[in-house]
């Protein structure tokens, strides 16, 4: 069976506007992702709304991850490692959406998000590579 | 003997499972997603399977923090629907078939697939959707059901040709599985979306229907796409069709296409839907 379609993973930094969960990152955030993990039960979720910033000194995140939490800034805390499968735990603790979860990393605001998506969302045309501009 | 008589894919989106919940399937936004699903919902009724195989992917509910496997066959008794941050969904538990896992499990590994079992795991929206969208609100699911988890979320995942074995690897297992049974394989997630970045929203309409009608009738050449191009043609997370490709491979050469659907957008995310009947 001839291999020739394989690619190197350095090639996965080679998409605009994307971040791709690998083992570093998966590690990076391991603490981070025990936190978010542990909001799939309803006492946690309560104790981390009543005091968040005591809530989260429970897990050994860096400072920066914790800050990221508190803001609810989704973007810093992909840059930190995290994937949205665990980050949207988060959300849901918040009564987001998905959407409104996933439109926040998006430059646009939610309203503007929505409406892209009922038009049939993002194209992919001049996103797929930042070597090749298509 | 077992048999695999037919196969299911449909995208698993958790906002359809909460539309679900909420009694909201005649609003405007989810009637017309909802409707897709009626076809099977009456097919299902005289197609009625024994076991489904389903593959589908843990959302981080079960595996992904301590443990990150490529293959993994849920081996327990039964599985209880995950609390994903907002309650658990109120659905039946999930009644695993263990004579048939334990065979498959075997089978796939004296394979060479290197599965891991996982002996205690609630199952997410990724397993629960679909069975609510195939068998609507029941008290019970209608057939045992034996998941089957595949890693979509960590790089690098396994590859669509990998996927493509392990689906026909699936087939020659059940096949050899002694009892009577009427088995259908369900692959579940997608299909293009991206939930991350500047880039999230992405859909890639031209994508996946290509994807959609190369799956019934040349699917061999949906082998060939590289996680690479998953990524970048159908988002970070559009990369799940993979899943569609053990299903695809366990039915065998050729299938009778029942049924194919596809809409966008349900929340974040572009929805396709296949029933197809095995032809041998």
């Amino acid at each position: 069976m001839p291999r020739t379609r394989l690619y190197s993973l350095d090639d996965l930094d080679d998409i605009p506007g994307t971040k791709v969960f690998r083992a570093r990152e998966s590690r990076q955030a391991y603490h981070l992702h025990k936190f978010c993990m542990s909001l799939m039960k309803e006492e946690n979720r309560k104790a981390f709304k009543a005091d968040e910033r005591g809530y989260l000194d429970r897990y050994d995140m860096t400072d920066e991850q914790k800050e990221a939490v508190l803001e609810r800034n989704l973007t810093k805390l992909i840059e930190l490692g995290g994937n949205m499968y665990f980050l949207v735990k988060i959300a849901s603790t918040d009564g987001w959406s998905a959407q409104k979860a996933v439109s926040s990393m998006s430059g646009m605001s939610a309203e503007e998000y929505a409406q892209m998506m009922l038009a049939g969302g993002r194209s992919p045309e001049g996103l797929r590579s930042i070597r090749d501009k298509n | 003997m077992a048999r695999i008589s037919g196969g299911i894919a449909t995208s698993h989106v958790p906002a359809i499972g909460a539309a679900f919940d909420l009694g909201k399937t005649e609003e405007p936004y989810w009637k017309p997603i909802f409707e897709g699903y009626e076809y099977v919902k009456e097919w299902i009724k005289d197609n009625t399977p024994d076991v489904v195989i389903l593959i589908y992917n843990d959302h981080a509910s079960s595996l992904m923090l301590d443990i990150v496997p490529t293959f993994a066959l849920g081996f327990a008794e039964k599985f209880e629907s995950a609390d994903e941050g907002w309650g658990r969904r109120p659905v039946p538990v999930v009644e695993n078939h263990l004579d048939l896992a334990a065979h498959v499990a075997e089978q796939l590994v004296i394979d060479e697939f290197d599965l891991t079992l996982i002996n205690e795991m609630d199952v997410d929206h990724g397993c629960t959707v679909p069975l609510s969208l195939v068998f609507g609100d029941v008290e019970k699911w209608p057939c045992k059901v034996i998941p089957l988890a595949v890693n979509v979320t960590q790089f690098p995942t396994p590859s669509g040709e990998r996927c493509w074995k392990l689906g026909e690897a699936i087939r020659n297992a059940v096949k050899t599985f002694p009892e009577d049974l009427n088995v259908q394989v369900w692959g579940t997630g997608g299909m293009s979306h991206q939930l991350q970045g500047t880039r999230a929203g992405l859909i890639n309409e031209e994508f996946d229907k290509r994807f959609l009608e190369l799956l019934a009738h040349e699917p061999e050449e949906l082998k060939y796409i590289t996680r690479l191009e998953y990524l970048r043609e159908a988002g970070t997370e559009g990369i799940e069709m993979i899943m569609w490709l053990i299903m695809r491979a366990a039915l065998g050469y050729g299938v009778e296409e029942k049924h194919r659907f596809y809409r966008v957008p349900a929340s974040n995310t572009a929805v396709g839907h296949v029933v197809y009947e095995a032809k041998s």
